[in-house]
């Protein structure tokens, strides 16, 4: 048995590895930069990394300083939010993980998501700000993980559908529907996020009364929909584009009117259609929250730079900045796994009916 | 059941056809030949409002579509049409493909729509089938299936964009004999297809069109046998 899977191990490495000189080369070169880099990862992460021991400890090693992250990580991941009532975010994020998971079985696409979305949000919304016998925690305290993932499903759950009324808007037949929305998506598209962060931040408030103080996250949260639902928007596009037109006239000619013709013919074609891009789109709306650190909201981002400026453990931007790459790695991950189980859950054949 | 009066239609500047009158009685198998590019699509895609006209009036049981635009939905559910290359909704299974329409618009109940549908699926020999999607089956039986799709809305009239010229000749025969039978049962029917055997067995009269016009509306016999017209003669001796 040994032998043979030794054989096999040898067979295949000179199939994929050394099958000329060229390639074996380039094996070679590639194998000796993997092995340098683990080796110096390792020694970084592992060998000398100082475990234990305060910010000199960590300043004399030349390893990374973890316990500037086992000091740090309940700041880095919860912001200021009052210790004491620490267990609410934490609570709200397991129920995320919980729904994660229970929304990523097949068996559960059903209507009852559109009732359970939103119901999981206001406990958590409830959860994060209190009230009705908790105690309420005023929501510039909250930050971190917990106020990144408050702006990102908030943010997908409502500028997803608009995005798909502005695709169904810009194949209006309707001049006076569809010039404004293209005007709409092109003035968007043409803008940087930070740049209307920056607007909803600074600048809206100059033109508002004065009593009339909208708060700050709020305006975030909306600036970062109405940039999201223009790039939804051409997401879907595309999908509704790609629909062979016999599908829209076989639908009218059974005598479907327009809004039974997009629910229940149109659409559900062609949102499978755009899988990946749309969750592509998610992932990017959901790294660009890290925007709102530009006018001062403290999301998981912002945390992780405000956690450097401490003066006892100057220095360690780099421990910081792995760790929450770390995280926002971790989910990306996972939506991205969720990407390729729904493209191959809902595989059509290329053939057309 | 249909009257069409001084239709005209314009593609930008291309007048794809030119004062078209046709009237279709109750019961009356008609079918429209000609050749590619005549107009016989755009002339049958006009009578369900699939395709907009500048001029000229379609009216069906007396309505003017143009009058009822409001409610285009009203009229198309009563004008079944069957097109080319069959427009089956892919994400839906055959018995679903069915009841879709019957469920939303004449808000019949899923369990009645269902029963109907299998009515239609095994009159058209495939009610095996309704369990599986559109593209599990071959070509004639989803063109089959498009046909009961139609049929489950009660319309009162069929119109027909070529139905097999999609299809390979061996699959052709089995949708001829559903259209065949529709026929005897008296429905009303508008067949555009080139299919001249099927013609000759069925239809009440045959239309030829060309380069938008109607040239000749002759019942089968004349049509084929002593055409009058060399248009006409020179189309047939292309395709007999
Ligand atoms: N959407 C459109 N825009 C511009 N021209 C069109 C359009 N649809 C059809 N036409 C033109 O109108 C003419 C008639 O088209 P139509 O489809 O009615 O012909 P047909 O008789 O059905 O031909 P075929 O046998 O090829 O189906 C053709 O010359 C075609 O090029
Ligand atoms: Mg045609």
């Amino acid at each position: 048995m040994r032998r043979g899977l030794d054989h096999k191990l040898v067979h295949w490495g000179k199939r994929n590895l050394f099958p000329n000189i060229a390639q074996s080369m380039i094996s070679i070169l590639m194998l000796i930069i993997g092995c340098g880099l683990l080796y110096l990862i390792m020694n970084w992460f592992l060998i000398n990394a100082v475990w234990k021991g305060d910010s000199s400890a960590c300043r004399e090693a030349s390893g990374a300083c973890l316990s500037f992250i086992r000091e740090k990580y309940l700041y880095i991941l919860f912001g200021v939010y009052p210790r004491e009532h620490l267990w609410r975010p934490i609570v709200g994020l397991i129920l995320w993980i919980i729904f994660w998971f229970h929304f990523t079985k097949k068996k559960n696409w059903n209507k009852s998501l559109l009732l359970k979305f939103p119901t999981l949000f206001f406990i958590y919304y409830f959860l994060l700000s209190g009230g009705w016998g908790l105690s309420p925690v005023e929501n510039h305290l909250w930050g971190g993980l917990p106020l990144t993932i408050l702006l990102s499903t908030v943010g997908i759950l409502v500028s997803y559908p608009l995005g798909i009324l502005l695709a169904l808007g810009r194949r209006s037949k309707s001049k006076l529907l569809s010039y404004p929305v293209v005007c709409y998506i092109e003035l968007i598209r043409g803008v940087p996020l930070i740049s209307i962060l920056f607007m909803s931040s600074v600048m809206l408030p100059l033109f508002l009364p004065n009593d009339l103080n909208i708060d700050k996250l709020f305006r975030a949260q909306v600036a970062i929909i109405l940039f999201s639902a223009a790039y939804f928007a051409e997401v879907v596009r595309g999908g509704l584009q790609s629909l062979p037109p016999g599908q829209e006239e076989a639908a009218k000619a059974l005598g479907l009117n327009y809004l039974q013709t997009q629910m229940y013919v149109i659409l559900p074609q062609a949102l499978v259609q755009v899988i990946p891009p749309t969750v592509n789109t998610m992932i990017g709306m959901f790294k660009d929250t890290s925007l709102v650190i530009v006018i001062a909201l403290f999301d998981l981002m912002g945390t992780a730079k405000s956690s450097l400026t401490d003066a006892s453990w100057l220095g360690f931007s780099i421990e910081a900045y792995i760790f929450v790459a770390l995280i926002y790695f971790i989910i990306c991950f996972f939506m991205g796994r969720f990407s390729q189980q729904v493209e191959y859950e809902f595989k059509l054949s290329k053939e057309r009916s | 059941m249909i009257k069409v009066t001084k239709l005209n239609k314009w593609f930008d500047d291309f007048h794809v056809l030119k004062n078209i009158n046709l009237s279709i009685q109750k019961g009356e198998r008609v079918v429209v030949c000609g050749p590619s590019g005549s107009g016989k699509s755009t002339l049958i895609r006009c009578m369900n409002y699939l395709e907009e006209f500048q001029e000229g009036s379609v009216a069906i049981e007396g309505k003017s579509i143009l009058d009822s635009l409001e409610e285009i939905e009203k009229i198309r559910q009563d004008v079944g049409m069957v097109f080319q290359h069959f427009n089956l909704f892919p994400h839906l299974t055959i018995l679903e493909n069915l009841t879709l329409a019957p469920t939303l618009v004449r808000n019949i109940s899923k369990d009645d729509a269902k029963t109907k549908a299998m009515e239609y699926l095994s009159k058209v020999k495939i009610s095996s089938e309704a369990n599986k999607y559109p593209n599990q089956i071959s070509g004639g039986q989803k063109q089959r299936v498009a046909i009961a799709r139609s049929l489950c809305m009660n319309p009162k009239v069929m119109l027909f964009d070529e139905p097999t010229s999609a299809l390979d000749p061996e699959m052709v025969k089995e949708v001829l004999e559903v259209m065949t039978d529709l026929a005897k049962e008296g429905m009303t029917m508008i067949c555009v297809t080139h299919e001249m055997g099927f013609a000759r067995e069925v239809a009440d009269r045959i239309i030829f069109m060309d380069h938008g016009e109607i040239i000749a509306d002759l019942p089968p016999d004349q049509f084929f046998d002593r055409p009058d017209n060399p248009r006409l003669k020179e189309f047939l001796s292309q395709i007999l």
